[in-house]
């Protein structure tokens, strides 16, 4: 039975595991192609994309710009300011008339959660989730999954520690998902007051101090600390978490084995990561950004060739 | 009814009909000189790599050889799908005043080879093209024609010929199905 994708990636908690491998495997052709002297192949020549972007980003925009590109699709960036988003307009009603100029896909980023989930369901364009809130950021994830099966050589049996604001970090959830369909051990490290209540029930081991994590992990995934946590009150100052959370060259020096260290980006050096690490032999920082681009062509490619029909019936998981 | 089986090359037939084509490559390109031979995924990479093989018995110069998965040239992904998983793309470097042979198992169509004949031209600028299919079965929707054919054989729509390679599906045999 062949596996598909079907019409939208909103996230990777409702993919199977063979879905999330069909994306890697897929992705790992694509990475030639950006290493070809023209970089660049017809396979989407006449689909169109909007990457509709109602939060500032760069690299995930840029990203997936040049997975388009790369992939000869026609693109169009619409961001939330000085667009008609600015004069009040709603979601759908920016994405019908978008569809009215006969659009084949639309990325999407929000600061609502669910709003890729919503839009996916009200158009006919294939959706697909570059960040929506505190929800997921599954093309981030993919990226991480495929940084560390190139690493390692495979994800199931790894232990693998997520570090810093998990509460509020969509990035964390489609991390948790990816990781754990796929059959790594998962923990977190972070402050108490940006993990989310209850995490150890989803089989999650929580570690209070980033030494005990280092101890453990093979893979370290260092979240950014978003600066706007500290003015709310959830840390009480960039220094003290430094001091406690920060990933430092002297504490993985101490590590009983050879970790991983992976960034989302963009990073906060001296905060959550320090440069000894960041620029260090651990680090594949700029591995995950590389792999970003091909991870992104390759979902890109596997829903523009997916058919409404195979799309109802992964949604009913049966595929 | 079950399908119809015939076979059209046999393990021993096969190999001659590949000895054959390795001399009529040289024929061709003059040579071994500036010749490369490049092998369409799945099967035409082992193919080339056989051709290679007996034009290195009979010359003693390796040629260089490539492969090169065609999915992303292809003009049907609406109608059939994304494949689920693509091959690998290697070419032996500069394809710049270099005579390509474009290595595959079956030409039909021709949608294959003119999707190979884009995908090459956007790695660079070869001298000359040519192509060696080791089985013709007629049926082109485009205008295309192979230089070195192991064997030619009348097909109609429905059929299916099987190209079996030892390397990937442990003998090597041809038949035809219908």
């Amino acid at each position: 039975m062949s596996v598909s994708l079907g019409k939208d990636l909103t996230g990777l908690e409702h993919l199977s595991p063979d879905q999330i491998r069909l994306i890697l495997d897929t992705a790992e052709p694509f990475k030639e192609v950006s290493e070809r002297p023209i970089k660049k192949v017809p396979a989407l020549r006449g689909k169109t994309i909007v990457n509709l972007f109602f939060e500032a980003s760069t690299r995930t925009r840029i990203s997936f710009e040049f997975a388009e590109k790369r992939l000869s699709a026609d693109t169009v960036n619409v961001a939330a300011t000085g667009s008609s988003v600015s004069k009040g307009e709603t979601l759908v009603d920016t994405a019908r008339n978008l569809e009215a100029m006969r659009i084949d896909m639309v990325v999407i980023r929000h600061p609502s959660s669910g709003a890729a989930d919503f839009l996916g369901q009200r158009i006919r364009s294939n959706v697909i989730n570059a960040g929506d809130g505190k929800h997921e950021h599954p093309t981030q994830g993919l990226l991480d999954l495929l940084t560390i099966r190139d690493k390692h050589g495979k994800i199931a049996g790894l232990n693998v520690c997520l570090v810093g604001d998990i509460l509020h970090s969509r990035v964390a959830r489609s991390n948790l998902w990816g990781l754990t369909k796929l059959g790594a051990q998962v923990a977190v490290c972070g402050p108490r007051t940006l993990l989310p209540r209850g995490i150890e029930e989803l089989g999650v081991t929580v570690f209070g101090r980033i030494e005990e994590a280092i101890e453990w992990a093979d893979v370290l995934n260092v979240l950014r600390l978003q600066l706007e946590r500290m003015e709310a009150g959830f840390i009480p100052s960039l220094r003290e978490y430094y001091r406690v959370f920060g990933v430092t060259g002297e504490r993985l020096e101490r590590a009983p084995r050879s970790i991983t260290v992976m960034h989302p980006g963009p990073m906060n050096r001296g905060v959550e990561i320090d440069s000894r690490v960041a620029d260090g032999p651990h680090s594949v920082i700029l591995d995950q950004v590389t792999n970003g681009v091909a991870v992104r062509m390759a979902v890109l490619y596997l829903l523009a060739g997916g058919r409404p029909e195979l799309a109802d019936a992964a949604k009913r998981g049966s595929e | 009814m079950p399908p119809d089986r015939t076979t059209l090359l046999d393990a021993r037939a096969m190999t001659r009909a590949l000895q054959r084509m390795a001399v009529e490559v040289l024929e061709l390109a003059q040579g071994t000189e500036d010749l490369l031979l490049i092998g369409i995924q799945r099967r035409g990479v082992e193919l080339a790599e056989r051709i290679a093989k007996f034009i290195e018995k009979d010359e003693g110069v390796e040629v260089p050889r490539g492969a090169l998965d065609i999915t992303l040239y292809r003009d049907d992904l609406e109608t059939v799908g994304p494949k689920p998983v693509i091959g690998e793309t290697r070419l032996p470097g500069d394809l710049a005043g270099k005579h390509a042979v474009i290595v595959d198992d079956v030409l039909y169509t021709g949608r294959t080879v003119r999707a190979a004949l884009d995908e090459l031209a956007d790695f660079g600028r070869p001298k000359r093209i040519s192509l060696c299919v080791l089985v013709d079965r007629g049926g082109r929707e485009l205008p295309i024609q192979a230089d070195i054919v192991g064997k030619m054989v009348k097909t109609v729509a429905g059929d299916r010929v099987e190209v079996m390679v030892e390397e990937v599906d442990g003998r090597d045999q041809v038949d035809l199905v219908r």
